[in-house]
């Protein structure tokens, strides 16, 4: 399944407002850049950013805690939406949704 | 041993050797002064102290003694020549050997003859010596030397004379060896050197042969347990021995003032102020190279799941969803009815103008708070008012402005030509009314001057303020301002019949004479919709036409003339729309089936809510109060069509309630038609027939495109672009409505008034089969209702009726503040609404393929009769209703729906 096909299904889910994947690489240094987006540009720097910072340290922290563990999701709920960033080895994928819609 | 040492022998050397030895030094001394005052002398004189001689004076002196002769001679004479002070007597030595040979042995000089002759100097020196220190009282110095040595030493040997005297001539001397006296010391000496008395003793101890080499044995014996084992010798305190002291030399030293100081120095170091930076980003072919790898693959494939999982999770169910907090909001709906009362704030009527007659339409001041604008008109048919058109002159039609401070007085009349059916004060400026008269004319009224005395009437504060009016008024004879209408319309080119709505142009845009909605640059309200019972819907402006002024400057001129005759008072805002005022443009209204034309009542278009202060809070411009140049209407002109904007999201659709209780939608732009000339296109579509007269239009203040229309029995709510059937349409009721109105404050809720003087609530959150609530407050048909907001806590309601009277009521605040989501509820109420109309509408469709005409079907919902086989029909409807209300259950939503 491509990526294309993967960001139209959750796009199409209700109350999705936005899909970005971001580059996590620490190795190369070039992490928190966003590679796709349906977003605006300002905004998905941002969440990359912002997020990125967050993910690293929710995953050091269950990592020092067990290391055999690590992060498989992380759901930030908010009064407006619903942040749900699902990281992996060198990606990760934030999807914004409001849930109430 | 201690032994004192014999103190009198010793002491007695010691004091004779401190005798001798206090001798010597004296001596010594004395010989060292003199050395030392021979020292004193000055450099010159340093010649060796002269010997002493054994009569104990220096040689080269000589005393003398001079008797009385002599000293008369020589001028010598004791203490008169010479004295103590004075004792130097030079002597010339011829005088002297003179003397000598004149008086031979009888001389004084005698003795020393040798010694004058031998003198070289030619003077000698006599000395008076008044202490007789070399025996005599004179002595004649010998030498020249010794004569410098005295005479040079006047004033030291004043000083030392003294010390001359005690002190000896001392020399220098080594101490001689003296032989030692013995003064006992000797025998103490003796007594302490030890000396044997007796030879030593030598003892030998060793033991018994026998026992050499034998062996040993030791034992212990304790010190302590043997008495006579040990000699101890404890020491003790021995007083004598230890002093106290009580003086102690210490040494204290004087330092200056000391002070400890320190300091830190801050290590400042270059912090950044501030930084700009601008985020990283991959350039697009980067981009695509990150998309194209395979790892992205297998990473949108494997986050798929969770993150699907993860959002169908949240749309199931909110999990933070407070039920509990909720549930209040739920519960006070259900209120019990005394909350749910329509208090009577207050009303007013008036005795001389309200008298026989009705309100015909309310409006409130925009602005000013408690002020209240109501048109008093004839309650009589046509025939009686011919009948008694006398009469009618002498009571012309009001306007009367009620402020709630003063319920028995009006604050001010406004004269009408005719009665009036409809006004409004204009939203931009409240001092501008405009009015729509029984003859078809459209009145004007500027009460700007009137302006500050209203402004102080505010309900209670303005009380003061009446109590002073009211104390002129009694020397005026309680007169209540009078203003006359500043222009009417033209006769000839406005209406022909009553004009029964009249409404304002919002400010935003205005319409150009095609019709098209263009952008307002004035920002202020300048146009103005009639319609009339003649068919005819007409747009006005207020502004000076700019196409024809040049044309019209010689009937303006004329106009002028006529307006000079008119009484004095009347504000000349409008002078040049008087009585020759024209339409913009005038929409008619076509039947579409049949011939003939519609007959409006009352109309309502989309995007001129005027008088709500809900959504137009924003959309108002800010500069709502007065502006000076804002009565310069005369000056406003109409622009030239190209200049202006058009604006593409005002609709020009009109919904228009007619006389036989259809609702129109129709468009009013003008359109070109075969011929080339401009017309009005026909109207879209006749939604409805209720065979009654519509009496109200009204767009909902939260829903743009949600209409309310009230006629006869019943009401209806139709969505604009709907044209199957009204969302919702209530039962025939046993009353029938005369008027009614949306809340300002609650989407759902709506109040209507009846022909028995109650006044229904409908809540359509609640109930929308039966009225919520239903109260009644007069006895005469209520004629008008129209609610306000007058501040956050108080929500009013004014009703007319037709006995003259206009009732304020105050809305509870369960009626007036919206419960949780209403708005909300209520859009999803109309959506499901609109879906069933849908689904049925296409169900009936179904059923009946050549039937097209979708309007008869929703009419009488109410007592459905379908023709189609009723059992099926109902049969699917049942199921329909069934599965809906389950689907509504579960979505927590309790709405009944009309079955």
């Amino acid at each position: 399944m491509s990526v294309e096909e993967t960001i139209k299904r959750i796009q199409s889910q209700k109350g999705v407002q936005g899909i970005i994947i971001v580059n996590a690489e620490v190795l190369i240094c070039n992490a928190g850049i966003p590679i796709k987006t349906t977003l605006d540009n300002s905004n998905t720097v941002h969440y990359a950013g912002l997020i990125h910072q967050l993910v690293m340290k929710a995953r050091s922290t269950v990592r020092e805690i067990d290391p055999q563990n690590d992060l498989t999701f992380l759901r930030v709920r908010s009064k407006k939406n619903e942040i749900m960033i699902a990281p992996d080895k060198d990606y990760f994928l934030i999807v914004i949704q409001n849930p109430s819609e | 041993m201690t032994g004192k040492p014999p103190k009198s022998p010793a002491s007695n050397a010691v004091h004779n050797g401190q005798g001798t030895s206090s001798k010597r030094i004296k001596s010594t001394a004395s010989n060292m002064s003199i050395k030392s005052k021979g020292n004193d002398k000055t450099h010159s004189a340093q010649s060796p102290a002269p010997d002493r001689c054994l009569s104990g004076h220096p040689d080269d002196i000589h005393p003398i003694v001079l008797t009385s002769v002599t000293q008369e001679h020589f001028e010598c004479r004791v203490e008169q020549d010479v004295t103590s002070d004075n004792p130097f007597k030079p002597l010339k030595r011829a005088d002297i050997v003179q003397d000598m040979k004149a008086r031979a042995a009888v001389s004084d000089f005698s003795p020393i003859k040798q010694a004058v002759m031998d003198y070289p100097e030619e003077e000698m020196l006599l000395v008076f010596d008044s202490d007789f220190k070399y025996g005599q009282s004179f002595y004649l110095v010998l030498t020249v030397e010794a004569k410098q040595r005295i005479l040079s030493d006047i004033m030291p040997n004043v000083q030392n004379s003294v010390e001359e005297q005690t002190s000896e001539k001392i020399m220098q001397k080594t101490p001689t060896h003296q032989p030692w006296k013995s003064l006992g010391s000797e025998r103490e000496i003796d007594d302490e050197i030890v000396k044997d008395t007796r030879s030593r003793l030598k003892v030998e101890i060793f033991r018994v042969r026998r026992d050499f080499g034998a062996e040993v044995t030791f034992s212990d014996r304790s010190a302590v347990s043997a008495k006579d084992a040990f000699v101890e010798c404890i020491s003790h305190h021995y007083k004598n021995l230890s002093l106290n002291l009580t003086e102690r030399n210490i040494t204290v030293h004087a330092i200056a003032n000391t002070r400890t100081l320190s300091t830190q120095t801050k290590w400042t170091y270059p912090k950044n102020m501030c930084t700009q930076y601008e985020f990283r980003q991959f350039t697009e072919e980067e981009k695509e190279k990150c998309l194209l790898s395979e790892n992205l693959k297998t990473f949108a494939s494997s986050v798929a799941v969770r993150c699907e999982i993860a959002i169908q999770q949240n749309v199931i169910t909110d999990i933070f969803f407070d039920d509990w907090a909720t549930l209040s909001e739920v519960i006070s709906t259900h209120g019990d009815k005394t909350d749910s009362h329509l208090k009577e704030y207050q009303s007013f009527t008036d005795l001389c103008y309200s008298k026989d007659k009705m309100i015909s339409y309310i409006s409130w001041h925009p602005n000013i708070s408690g002020l209240i604008a109501v048109a008093m008109t004839e309650r009589l048919s046509f025939e009686q008012r011919i009948s008694g058109s006398t009469k009618l002159l002498l009571n012309p039609p009001l306007i009367l402005f009620w402020g709630f401070s003063d319920p028995i007085n009006p604050q001010l009349l406004l004269k009408c030509p005719d009665d009036i059916f409809s006004f409004q004060f204009c939203p931009s400026d409240p001092n501008i009314i405009v009015g729509g008269c029984k003859n078809g004319q459209i009145v004007l009224w500027d009460i700007s001057l009137h302006h500050e005395q209203l402004k102080g009437i505010r309900g209670g504060g303005g009380r003061n303020m009446s109590t002073t009016n009211q104390v002129f008024e009694d020397k005026q004879e309680n007169l209540t301002s009078v203003v006359h209408y500043c222009a009417v319309s033209s006769i000839e080119d406005g209406h022909k019949a009553p004009i029964t709505d009249i409404q304002w142009l919002r400010e935003s845009f205005e319409i150009t004479r095609m019709g098209i909605p263009v952008e307002n640059k004035n920002m202020m309200c300048v146009q103005v919709v009639t319609c009339a019972s003649d068919c005819s819907v007409m747009f006005w402006d207020i502004r000076v036409p700019c196409v024809i002024a040049q044309s019209q400057t010689d009937r303006k001129k004329k106009m002028e003339q006529k307006l000079l005759e008119k009484p004095h008072g009347i504000p000349t805002t409008f002078k040049h729309l008087d009585l020759s005022w024209r339409p913009l443009f005038r929409v008619s209204l076509q039947k579409i089936d049949s011939g003939g034309e519609y007959r409006p009542v009352k109309f309502s278009f989309r995007d001129n809510t005027c008088d709500n202060q809900t959504v137009s809070l924003t959309d108002k411009p800010v500069f709502n109060k007065e502006r000076p140049d804002i009565t310069e209407y005369s000056q406003l002109l109409v622009p030239s069509d190209k200049h202006l904007k058009p604006l593409e999201n005002i609709s020009t659709n009109l919904y228009i309630g007619t006389e036989e209780g259809e609702l129109v939608y129709t468009d009013w732009k003008l359109e070109k038609d075969e011929s080339g000339r401009l017309q009005c296109a026909k109207p879209s579509q006749c939604l409805f027939t209720l065979n009654s007269q519509v009496n109200t239009v009204q767009h909902s203040p939260f829903f743009k495109d949600i209409i309310l229309i009230v006629a006869g029995w019943t009401f209806a709510i139709w969505k604009e672009e709907i044209t199957q059937g009204p969302v919702m349409q209530s039962p025939y009721s046993e009353k029938k409505y005369s008027g009614g109105c949306w809340s300002l404050s609650r989407p759902g809720v709506l109040f209507f008034g009846t022909e028995d003087g109650d006044i229904e609530v409908w809540n359509l959150v609640e109930k929308t089969h039966k009225s919520f609530h239903t109260q009644n407050i007069t006895t005469s048909q209520i004629t008008c209702i129209r609610p306000w907001i007058n501040h956050s806590k108080q929500n009013l309601l004014a009703a007319s009726d037709q006995s003259g009277t206009l009732h304020i009521l105050e809305i509870p605040w369960m009626l007036h503040s919206p419960s949780k989501h209403e708005k909300l509820n209520m859009s999803k109420y109309f959506e499901k609404e609109v879906e069933r109309l849908m689904y049925s509408c296409t169900k009936r469709q179904a059923m009946r393929p050549k039937d097209k005409k979708n309007t008869n079907v929703d009419e009488q919902r109410g007592k459905v009769e379908p023709v189609v086989p009723e059992e099926d029909v109902q049969k699917m409807y049942e199921d329909f209703l069934n599965t809906k209300m389950l689907i509504l259950k579960d979505s927590g939503q309790e709405f009944r729906c009309n079955i």
